[in-house]
């Protein structure tokens, strides 16, 4: 299939991107990296009068190194973190991550930002990156927000952005020294989207037990101190809509990221 | 590439047995090939199908969009188009009509309804997006045996079911019941699937005026087969109609029918006066187009104490959706089923009904390795469940029962006719090519991380090149006769090879040359081999069945030693001896005082014919020769898989550890590309066996519409596949090659559901669907715990 007719800008910088996407209105959209609008466009599952292009914008691609945390810009893609362009928070953390997204060539395009903002439950940052407690820094024309993960999607494919709002970047946490990390992903073929997801964050100096499942048909679901355990994800997910097979499946992913994180 | 030397004149061996790389592929492996998607022509339109959204409605009204007029198609703008017709002559076939455009009523989500024509694709598709289709909904009947049973909805009003055939073998079997120790009853189901080759289908058609003849380029394995129906459907002379199969991307059985849209482009090249395109997308191939497979069992086993199998029983049901396709009937499955079951085990009583469902979903289509793929995994399982109730090693229990080779030629229990072989031999390689003592000792130790490791075996054989005798039984709309084709020699020496078979990945540019090498001696590089054409070839029923090396094999030969006499008749004049004094090889004639290259022959022949006397091979050096074994009921090439799997009891995946398969395909004319063969096939028996499924709802909505959802094998899901040949020569065929085009896609599922099943059986579970997906496995073991 073939998308309906779309107009296509490329601004020089955001505030050109703001006012396109408030010209715009209903009918314009932002695009990243493409990997899942692309094929939705395809598709006629998503109708665009207007793509703007953001890729390009020095603004979003920009990374910032702290003490404290990482700060992706939106635009940085899932290869440049794999490949270890970008500074991590860890011994490859978000490295690891990313190379198990997808195939190359999705994440030679896909980008953190976008990925985000698509917000499916089943992508790996999401999961991950509300283990380790980032927050969604965005740019409004009226000034941007600082959004804790957890409060930026509110259900399946849906963000709080509002109109005119973009992801501007990322900020990650650098997890103390000895800190435990596991993530671990259950898919029927290595690349395609996992069935059961998990990722832990064991921060015992910063006094963080983190767990989150993702690929629960809706935002990932956390699970913090004494409920970061195996035991905890029946009753937590009783209500996704998972039936037992795929709950059970999620106790397991959740187990294997804690065997990963005791290691 | 290692090439044997021929021992008399130290040549590198090129022809039948060399594992010669292939000739095409250095346009394949360039990006150079020329598929139907890369034909531009000018004026040319792109046409895209409304699709019906529903499985099963009545069409109340359509209304095209206002100004739409000379590029919106429906039935009724069809004048004089004919409905696809495939039926067969097996007495209770209930024939029906496959409209081009949906007449009055559509019977699958997907059906074709409207045709849109505009500049490009996307313009197409908002013309049809704009289309208005008024449906009254009926019920849909999605399953198969829903569908058997009596007050179904029904799919074709006038037949009172919706059977399109039952068969029946019987056979007293009440003796062997009361007197069996084991009786072993099963019930199995294999998922509807999607084949999927690389490239989908596709056609660019044009009406060239001044030769007053549709020509079609199409992505078809049988274009001589695609002519005839287009002339049936558009009432058209043969003359009038040229098929053109350009590079063809794989096929697997979905290229060998003729499709309503290739009608329908074929009338609208006509009709618009400019030629007209369409391209199938990867979603009208899942969703719309390439379905197969789907069958249901219920079969019982009965045995003796040691395991030596006495009677088998079966109902099965194949889901044939809702038309039959052309040319090979919505029966082909069910009614192989009856007749391939037993496989290649001797055994006394045999009953079996069959029955092709009719169900609002696309009609099924023969894939590679026809029936034999469910037949396999039915009839495997059922090996070794018997092997489990009489305590045995499943492969000893197939041992006691397998064709031995001192029957062979053996006519078994449904008539067929197994030509030759060791089938025991073959099975006994396998398990010792999958090391069985190390795979129980590795399993008897357990696995550190508490999968669970299994083996499983399959053995099976492959019926191919089959002809008259059998396909005139089943009386579908071709019947395949004598393969036909032309060997030409040109002036400057150089071959060509005309044959109405089509080439789309075995690789016959390559193997029918070998062939004419091997009876010629003319060098690879000046033989061509033309096909796919046919305005330039012999009519051929095409490519399918696992019959080119046999048949366009045996026609190929047949044709260069016709040939080959001519030109020793040429030779003996020029080299002043007799025709009996002279040998055609290695690319000239050789007398006993000389020789003369070909090429100086050809140039003698047609340039400077005052140089032979008067009527010297006066019937030309272009000769078309026709062919048939000497028996045509069959090759049987046959082979034994032996899979080690490893299963993750907590999430349910699989992952296949080691895969062998020994094969006989007789002799081989290039054993290099029979392991591409067996390995692409072995490939598709994993998708068919763990990933592949086309799911439907309730309401007979297709579930997976994209390659994320549909699952196929990728390079992380194939092992590396060991194999094995063996080359027991058939008696009938012109070097004693099989067909052994299938077999690799046959074996898989049974031999790793068995492999599955062999890790799970000590919890208390057997798996009895396929595709053994981790949610299936996980049920299971859930079931097993809760009994």
């Amino acid at each position: 299939m073939k998308p309906f007719a779309f107009d296509y800008a490329r601004p020089k910088d955001l505030r050109e991107a703001g006012s396109l996407l408030a010209r715009g209105g209903e009918g314009a959209r932002v695009l990243a990296g493409g990997q899942s609008l692309g094929p939705m466009l395809n598709f006629r599952l998503a109708r665009s009068s207007l793509l703007v292009a953001i890729h390009q914008l020095p603004e979003l691609c920009a990374v910032e190194e702290a003490t404290d945390a990482v700060t992706l810009g939106a635009c940085v893609t899932h290869a440049q973190i794999a490949d270890g362009r970008t500074p991590d928070i860890g011994a490859r953390i978000l490295a690891r991550i990313a190379e198990g997204i997808a195939y190359r060539a999705v994440r030679n395009r896909g980008t953190i930002g976008g990925s985000l903002a698509h917000a499916d439950p089943a992508a790996d940052w999401l999961c991950t990156l509300t283990a380790l407690g980032a927050t969604v820094l965005t740019w409004r024309a009226s000034g941007g927000r600082s959004i804790p993960l957890g409060a930026f999607v509110p259900a399946a494919f849906r963000t709080v952005l509002e109109p005119g709002e973009l992801v501007q970047a990322v900020r990650i946490p650098r997890p103390s020294k000895g800190a435990r990390w596991g993530y671990y992903k259950a898919c029927r073929k290595p690349g395609e989207f996992a069935f059961a997801m998990a990722a832990v964050l064991m921060d015992e100096a910063r006094g963080m037990r983190r767990a989150a499942i993702g690929a629960v048909g809706g935002p990932p679901v956390l699970l913090e101190g004494e409920r970061a355990v195996p035991e905890a994800v029946e009753a937590a997910l009783a209500g996704s809509g998972l039936d037992a097979v795929e709950r059970r499946q999620q106790a397991v992913a959740l187990k294997r990221a804690l065997a990963q994180a005791a290691a | 590439m290692a090439q044997t030397l021929d021992k008399v004149n130290q040549q590198p061996r090129a022809g039948v047995g060399a594992s010669v790389p292939r000739k095409e592929d250095d346009r394949y492996l360039r990006g150079r090939g020329e598929f139907i998607a890369d034909i531009r022509l000018a004026g040319m339109k792109e046409v895209c199908f409304l699709r019906s959204p529903v499985a099963h409605a009545r069409i109340r009204s359509i209304r095209k969009p206002e100004g739409s007029e000379g590029s919106v198609f429906t039935a009724a703008d069809l004048a004089g188009v004919g409905p696809i017709v495939a039926n067969s002559r097996l007495p209770g076939f209930k024939p029906s009509e496959q409209p081009v455009l949906a007449l009055e009523k559509v019977r699958y989500v997907g059906e074709p309804i409207a045709a849109c024509v505009a500049e490009t694709r996307a313009a197409a598709e908002d013309l049809a997006a704009e289309v208005e289709v008024d449906f009254e909904e009926l019920p849909a009947v999605v399953d198969m045996l829903a569908a058997r049973a009596p007050g179904s909805v029904l799919l074709h009003d006038e037949w009172g079911d919706n059977v399109f055939l039952e068969t029946v073998v019987d056979a007293d079997l009440e003796p062997i019941r009361r007197s069996a120790v084991i009786t072993v009853r099963r019930r199995f189901r294999t998922a509807r699937q999607c084949m999927s080759p690389i490239e989908g289908r596709g056609a660019v058609a044009v009406w060239d005026r001044r030769l007053e003849q549709l020509l079609i380029y199409t992505a078809t394995q049988i274009p001589h087969i695609v002519r005839t129906g287009l002339a049936d459907c558009l009432r058209l002379d043969h003359g009038q109609i040229r098929v053109v199969a350009p590079d063809v991307g794989g096929g697997f059985g979905y290229k060998g029918l003729l499709l309503a849209e290739e009608v329908c482009a074929s009338f609208l090249a006509r009709k618009l006066g400019h030629p007209v395109r369409w391209i199938e997308d990867r979603r009208e191939q899942l969703t719309a187009n390439a379905n197969c497979r789907e069958h249901h069992y219920d079969i019982t086993a009965y045995a003796d104490a040691e395991g030596r199998l006495l009677a088998i029983d079966a109902e099965a049901t194949v889901d044939a959706g809702a038309y039959s396709a052309y040319p090979f009937s919505a029966c082909l499955e069910a009614a192989q089923v009856a007749s391939i079951l037993p496989g290649p085990y001797d055994f006394q009583a045999y009953r079996c009904r069959t029955w092709s469902a009719a169900t609002n979903k696309p009609p099924i289509l023969p894939y590679r390795g026809v029936a034999r793929a469910g037949v396999c995994f039915v009839m495997e399982s059922m090996m070794d469940a018997i092997a489990r109730a009489v305590k045995r090693e499943p492969y000893e229990v197939r041992l006691r029962n397998l064709i031995p080779p001192e029957k062979m030629p053996f006519d078994n229990i449904t008539k067929k006719h197994f030509d030759s072989g060791d089938y025991p031999e073959c099975l006994r390689r396998a398990v010792k090519a999958i090391d069985l003592p190390v795979v129980r000792a590795r399993q008897a130790k357990g696995e550190p991380d508490g999968s669970r490791i299994g083996v499983g075996f399959a053995i099976f054989c492959e019926q191919a090149a089959h002809g008259t005798s059998v396909y005139a039984g089943w009386g579908i709309p071709m019947v395949p006769g004598f393969e036909q084709a032309e060997a030409r020699l040109t002036p400057d020496g150089g071959l060509e090879l005309r044959v109405g078979i089509q080439s789309h990945g075995q690789g016959l540019e390559t193997t029918l040359a070998q062939v004419a090498h091997e009876v010629l001696g003319i060098g690879l590089d000046r033989i061509k081999v033309v096909h796919g054409d046919t305005a330039m070839t012999p009519y051929s029923t095409g490519t399918w069945g696992s019959r080119c090396m046999v048949m366009a094999g045996g026609a190929v030969a047949t044709a260069c030693r016709e040939l080959a006499q001519r030109l020793a008749n040429i030779g003996a004049h020029l080299l002043q001896t007799t025709p009996e004094q002279v040998t055609v090889c290695d690319g000239k004639v050789i007398g006993p005082a000389g020789s003369v290259e070909i090429g100086e022959i050809g140039k003698t022949w047609y340039l400077r014919p005052q140089d032979l006397p008067e009527g010297v091979a006066a019937g030309g050096l272009d000769v078309t020769a026709g062919y048939k074994p000497v028996r045509d009921s069959g090759t049987f090439s046959y082979a034994a898989h032996a899979a080690v799997v490893s299963v993750d009891i907590e999430l349910g995946t699989v992952r296949i550890l080691d895969y062998a398969v020994v094969e006989d395909g007789g002799v081989l004319v290039n054993p290099m590309i029979v392991d591409g063969q067996v390995f692409g096939g072995t490939a598709q028996g994993i998708g068919t066996a763990l990933y592949e499924e086309m799911p439907y709802d309730a309401h007979g909505q297709p579930l997976a519409s994209t390659l994320a959802d549909y699952m196929l094998p990728g390079a992380t899901e194939v092992p590396a596949i060991r194999v094995e040949h063996m080359e027991t020569p058939s008696p009938y065929t012109s070097f004693g090659q099989k067909g052994i085009g299938e077999g690799g896609a046959i074996g898989p599922p049974a031999a790793i559901a068995n492999a599955v099943n062999d890790a799970l059986a000590p919890l208390g579970v057997e798996l009895t669907e396929l595709p053994m997906t981790p949610k299936r496995i996980l049920s299971a073991l859930a079931a097993a715990r809760g009994a």
